[in-house]
């Protein structure tokens, strides 16, 4: 049945619009379409970045995993490697903290009115994507390669079940919560 | 067996930057000016929780996570992934050059991978400005502005200084965005949720990076 949905294009534009309207509007609801909330993240003096991302990452994971129980999703595991996830990560790090948003809050400030995240952002990132596919050949034999451990999960690292994965991340996101309230961060 | 080569450097590295993370917590304490701090609260507002959530500014980040985690039950469902920006932009690079040279844009490798074409992912990319922008109007939050508070506290109100480090730094985020395969999105939410190795340690490099990197700009700033 959702094979069929995933197969119709225009249908599924239309759901991308609609998904992406939605996601949107929650960013901007959070208010982490604001500068302030990814500088003020990384200079650690406000922790709604991470709260906003570790709720995310706990609800989501929650109910992928269980419609993955019974067989309605499939997962898409991005393969890693110190080469590509580490240095372009760090790179990527830098990026945030220069520019004061991420890719997606970039999209989303400017729906807000942020003329910086429209004439700074956004022409900065397309010609950041030109500039990268200059770099990809010669980086993609070597560089990327480097320290590859492919589609990785954290149960298969840790030897351990899905369950036991599952619950070990939701005590983890809770203490770290908890941490955050407490220091009244 | 190329996992244990680099297990060796993978460490120091890791050390180097704990050091480097410890180095930045403690200059925290000594620089968390008052300016700044209200500078955050100035843009961002409290949490709201009385009236029409539709109309309020600012959700609690509890509630807004919530949000975004079914929403991603729904893209995994419904568009058969998980939420992703940063490939987008690539594509529409692509777009932009094909739109200079043609078919031509082919001979250039990584759009073969990436194909400059309008798809699920760029509609979901678009979308996103429309629900910011409906959120922004329903709250009154919507504001045409260029120089953020905390900026302005940090930098001054020279927009045009503002537009260039912003063009700069969209420029690296994307160069790191592609180069470790997804942004805060596609490995921060939408791979960490799926417990992927790759994407947990993507998160935990964005924020390395991106906390030594606010405070060198944060130690420019004070100069």
């Amino acid at each position: 049945m959702l094979d069929k949905l995933h197969e119709n294009r225009p249908a599924q534009l239309i759901i991308g619009l609609f998904i992406g309207i939605l996601f949107g509007f929650f960013l901007q609801k959070g208010q982490v379409t604001r500068y302030e909330a990814i500088v003020g993240q990384l200079l650690l003096m406000d922790f709604t970045v991470l709260k906003v991302m570790l709720t995310a990452i706990i609800t989501g994971m929650i109910g992928v995993y269980s419609l993955r129980g019974v067989g309605l999703v499939e997962l898409k595991i991005k393969p890693g490697s110190w080469g590509a996830t580490g240095i372009g990560g760090l790179i990527f790090g830098a990026g945030m903290a220069i520019l004061g948003y991420c890719p997606g809050t970039t999209t989303g400030a400017v729906g807000q009115g942020s003329l910086d995240a429209l004439a700074g952002g956004i022409t900065g990132m397309i010609v950041g994507g030109m500039v990268y596919a200059r770099i990809y050949p010669k980086i993609k034999d070597n560089i990327l390669q480097k320290g590859d451990f492919g589609k990785l999960t954290l149960p298969e690292w840790f030897h351990a079940t899905i369950p036991e994965a599952v619950v070990g991340v939701i005590m983890i996101g809770l203490t770290v919560f908890a941490a955050l309230e407490m220091a009244g961060l | 067996m190329t996992k244990t080569d680099y297990g060796f450097q993978g460490l120091m590295l890791m050390l180097l930057i704990a050091t480097l993370l410890l180095l930045c917590v403690d200059f925290q304490a000594a620089w968390a000016e008052v300016g700044e701090k209200a500078a955050i609260h100035e843009a961002m507002g409290p949490v709201e929780t009385e009236g029409n959530p539709l109309t309020r500014k600012r959700w609690s980040p509890y509630t807004t996570g919530i949000a975004i985690g079914v929403l991603s039950w729904l893209a995994f469902l419904l568009i058969g992934k998980g939420l992703g920006v940063s490939s987008s932009y690539a594509k529409t690079s692509g777009m932009v050059e094909k739109a200079v040279k043609g078919e031509k844009v082919y001979e250039i490798e990584y759009y073969q991978e990436k194909t400059p074409k309008i798809d699920t992912g760029w509609m979901l990319v678009f979308g996103i400005i429309i629900g910011a922008f409906l959120s922004a109007r329903l709250s009154g939050d919507f504001q045409l502005t260029a120089i953020p508070p905390l900026w302005k506290e940090m930098f001054g109100d020279n927009v045009l200084i503002r537009i260039i480090v912003a063009f700069i730094g969209g420029m690296v985020l994307i160069i790191g965005a592609r180069w470790a395969r997804g942004c805060t999105s596609g490995h921060g939410i939408t791979g960490t949720l799926q417990l992927a190795v790759s994407s947990w340690m993507a998160l935990f490099a964005f924020f390395i990076g991106g906390v030594i990197t606010a405070y060198l700009l944060y130690a420019v700033s004070a100069l």
